[in-house]
């Protein structure tokens, strides 16, 4: 989680209400977004865009009214998840620890103990693990109880306190989401408490556990395979056989099974029997270990029948597929040495295939994949090959990203220079418009305050038409001119002036309300005008400003993320370097242990061929 | 040998396996003597296991360092995010047009085109991932650009599949841009043959 302390507090309250909001009821489309990128195993993206959205949630004046506001806590659990599926165990952890120690109600708590557990026994840690799971009590979840109680289960087990194990386990055998897990588990528990009789019916049971989806159909298999090797070491051998058949034949286990059902027969001195099995499984893929050793088992059958002429074919027929995979294994430590198998593993179109690792197998001109799949057994080998194929995946991303910040340069630049001699124009042209617009502003203010005052102090003269005004000038003019004198004539002008007064009075009196009213409606009509003209003026701002942030303030923003980029461009090529060492120092290691192997078999079966041979020529001498 | 299991996927042989007893017959144990020897070497020979120990923590050293830069370039990303978007898409003209799915959607979408006042901005032809991302709740953001403030129009055209038939629907909505911006979402529903806009 990339965002501060305090915010988890918050994001711990709603929790729950945001946990029982389904994807469904989205509310955030970049959260959706987020959700998009990780259920497509795009966990960088994912984090990219959830960090990047949480943290602009936390940066928003009122982040309660932001659309993340509702699914707040699921996605700040989400960038957690997030993180320990992009393997970054440190980061998750910390978060969740903050989690724990804040003030929040127990479910809350509870589901954070139960991820931090889920951390620390993925790392390998199981007394840690133990140490999360105490912290857990009150009220659990529903939808993680039957997941940490199995996750306790497994931390007893990795603990070697199967006894501790054994009730979590049965506790667990109604439920569906761990169907299989919890019984086979069981079965391991039970085993390793040393209650043989009982763990091979509890995994007789794992057994035949019905179901048809891939990860149960292989767990079934491996209950299969794990209690026919029981019973073979039991010397049970028809058990075993019959158990191990059960194994299906195309499945991941279905080559050590094979192997073990001919051992089985084998040692039942049913030699015959045994050949069906090892034939079948000497066809397959000569670099599994199982095929390499059925190809010395199958002729030592045949040779156990007296059959010494085909045993001796197919001993010679090992031998020679021997030395073909031990050719393909010295090719392999070869082009290791050579640095070719890293360049192999980053080839994009052999990513972008999900059976990628199978398919490495036949990849043309690169014998140094050949044995890959075998390697992938391996959990060391697991983890540094993620490791560096995460590195390379960032590589790549600096790089682009490198481009795009030379090309946000070239983008300020050009706007630069098509802006900087527009503006001063357009900046001259907007303060005479600017300060025409103000004092149309101040007058229609003006208006406003005399209409108001109109409202309680009518004065009809106010609204005197232009004519009246002229009239009612012309009138004051003659009164004017007929002050001083006394004569007759002067007494009639001014009988006349005081009637036109008079008439002009009236009109503004009795039209006084009427006027008023359409005064106030024009002002109306007004304001209409002044707020388009208000919009226009600030999409007119807008857009000024607009065009001076499209250049104004990247170039020191832009230098220090070029000086990020590089400076992890540097470490990341270091890393890389350190990691693919050890990848082909760890296929080197098992790489030689499979020649070594190969070696023996080698040895054992050129032994065997003489044997065989002489053995077939002296009964082909006693026949004649 | 126990078997572990991740919440949301039957990931159980992610757990580090506890090895069971290797099986080969007698007979052939004593000639794959060399063999055996090599496989239990590392219980035999203390300086090897040693070597082991060392190399775990190099292992476990180097794993902390990927943790940490891992950490570093997200946090670069994220600000190149933020100068991305303040740079090509600022608030004032941004237009982002998202797809969904409703629930319980199964129909097999093809492609998705996008035209914002006649001119095509976008079009996305989806992977089986990107499908199952989609029916799963996920969200994509189909486009983003730039657009005055005002009123537009949307078509939206979507190509796929509804069991045996194909799906070919088009759809004209208007949305009016102001001065934030301005998120559309389009919902695909119906089998694809419905195309509604969220109110987002």
């Amino acid at each position: 989680m990339a965002t501060a302390g305090p915010s988890l507090a918050l994001a711990a309250a709603v929790l729950l209400a945001a946990h029982a909001a389904a994807a469904r009821d989205l509310r955030d489309l970049y959260f959706g977004e987020a959700l998009y990128y990780a259920y497509q195993e795009r966990y960088f993206d994912a984090l990219e865009r959830l960090d990047t959205e949480i943290a602009q949630h936390y940066g928003v004046d009122e982040p309660k009214l932001d659309s993340l506001q509702f699914h707040i806590g699921r996605a700040e659990f989400s960038v957690g998840d997030f993180e320990l599926d992009y393997r970054m165990h440190q980061r998750a952890g910390r978060a969740i620890r903050a989690v724990l120690e804040a003030n929040v109600e127990d479910p809350v708590r509870n589901e954070a103990a139960f991820r931090l557990a889920r951390i620390l026994f993925q790392k390998e840690q199981p007394r840690d693990a133990l140490q999360a799971l105490a912290r857990i009590h009150g009220e659990i979840p529903e939808a993680i109880r039957d997941d940490l109680e199995f996750l306790r289960a497994n931390v007893y087990l990795a603990l070697g306190q199967p006894g501790d194990a054994v009730p979590v386990l049965q506790g667990l055998q109604g439920s569906k989401s761990l169907q299989g897990f919890a019984q086979y588990n069981l079965g391991i528990a039970l085993l390793q408490q040393g209650k043989t009789a009982e763990a091979v019916a509890q995994l007789g049971r794992a057994g035949e556990v019905s179901g048809d989806d891939a990860p149960l159909l292989a767990i079934r298999d491996k209950s299969n395979l794990v209690l026919g090797t029981l019973f073979f070491e039991d010397s049970a051998f028809g058990s075993a056989q019959s158990t191990l058949d059960r194994v299906r034949l195309q499945g991941p286990f279905s080559n050590q099974a094979l192997l073990r059902a001919g051992w089985a027969d084998a040692s039942a001195q049913r030699f015959e029997r045994a050949l069906v099995p090892w034939s079948l499984l000497a066809e397959r893929d000569p670099t599994d270990a199982a095929v390499q050793e059925a190809l010395l088992a199958l002729p030592y059958a045949y040779s156990k029948q007296g059959v010494h002429g085909r045993a001796a074919l197919l001993y010679g027929r090992a031998v020679e597929a021997y030395a073909h995979e031990l050719e393909k294994i010295d090719a392999s430590l070869r082009s290791i040495r050579e640095g070719e198998f890293l360049k192999d593993l980053v080839r994009e179109e052999i990513r972008q295939d999900k059976d990628w690792v199978i398919r490495l197998r036949s990849l043309e001109g690169a014998p140094e994949t050949f044995y890959l799949a075998s390697l992938m057994a391996s959990h060391d080998f697991q983890t540094a090959l993620q490791n560096y194929l995460d590195l390379e995946d960032l590589r790549k991303r600096l790089v682009s990203w490198q481009r795009s910040l030379e090309a946000f340069e070239e983008l300020v630049s050009l706007r630069r220079h098509y802006y900087e001699p527009l503006l001063p124009q357009v900046d001259a042209e907007f303060r005479k418009l600017d300060a025409q617009m103000r004092l149309r502003l101040e007058q229609r203010e003006h208006l406003d305050r005399r209409l108001q005052h109109l409202l309680v102090d009518p004065r009809p003269e106010l609204l005197a038409t232009s004519d009246e005004q002229q009239a009612s000038a012309r009138i004051g003019a003659l009164e004017s001119a007929l002050e001083g004198r006394s004569d007759e004539e002067a007494a009639a002008l001014r009988a006349r002036t005081g009637r036109l007064k008079g008439l002009l009075r009236w009109d503004l009196e009795t039209h006084y309300h009427e006027r008023l009213t359409q005064a106030h409606r024009h002002l109306a009509e007004l304001n209409q005008q002044i707020d388009a003209l208000n919009q226009r003026y600030q999409s007119f701002v807008r857009t000024r400003q607009a065009a001076t942030h499209s250049y104004v303030g990247y170039e020191e923003p832009i230098r220090r993320l070029r000086a990020h980029v590089v400076a992890a461009q540097e470490r990341l090529g270091v890393l890389m370097e350190a990691q693919g060492r050890v990848l082909e120092s760890v296929a080197n290691e098992e790489l030689k242990l499979r020649r070594e192997r190969l070696e023996a078999y080698q040895n054992q079966a050129r032994f065997a061929f003489a044997d065989s041979y002489d053995r077939a020529a002296k009964a082909q001498a006693q026949a004649q | 040998m126990c078997v572990g299991r991740a919440s949301r996927t039957h990931a159980w042989n992610e757990t580090p396996p506890v090895s069971y007893p290797p099986i080969s017959h007698p007979a052939l144990r004593a000639a794959l003597a060399l063999v055996l020897l090599l496989a239990v070497g590392d219980c035999a020979r203390p300086a090897r296991a040693e070597s082991k120990a060392e190399s775990k923590a190099k292992m476990q050293s180097l794993d902390e360092q990927v943790q940490d830069i891992k950490s570093d370039v997200l946090g670069i990303a994220t600000q190149l995010d933020r100068l991305e978007e303040r740079l090509l898409y600022p608030s004032n003209t941004e237009v982002a047009v998202f797809v969904s799915v409703a629930e319980g959607e199964t129909f097999r979408l093809d492609s998705v085109q996008i035209q914002i006042d006649g001119e095509a901005v976008a079009r996305h032809i989806y992977s089986f991932k990107e499908l199952e991302a989609l029916q799963k709740g996920g969200v994509q953001r189909l486009y983003t650009g730039n657009i005055q403030t005002g009123d537009h129009r949307l078509d939206v055209h979507v190509a796929g599949k509804s069991g045996a038939s194909d799906v070919n629907a088009s759809q004209t909505f208007g949305f009016r841009k102001e001065a934030g911006p301005k998120l559309v979402g389009i919902t695909l529903a119906g089998g694809g043959s419905s195309i509604e806009l969220g109110g987002w």
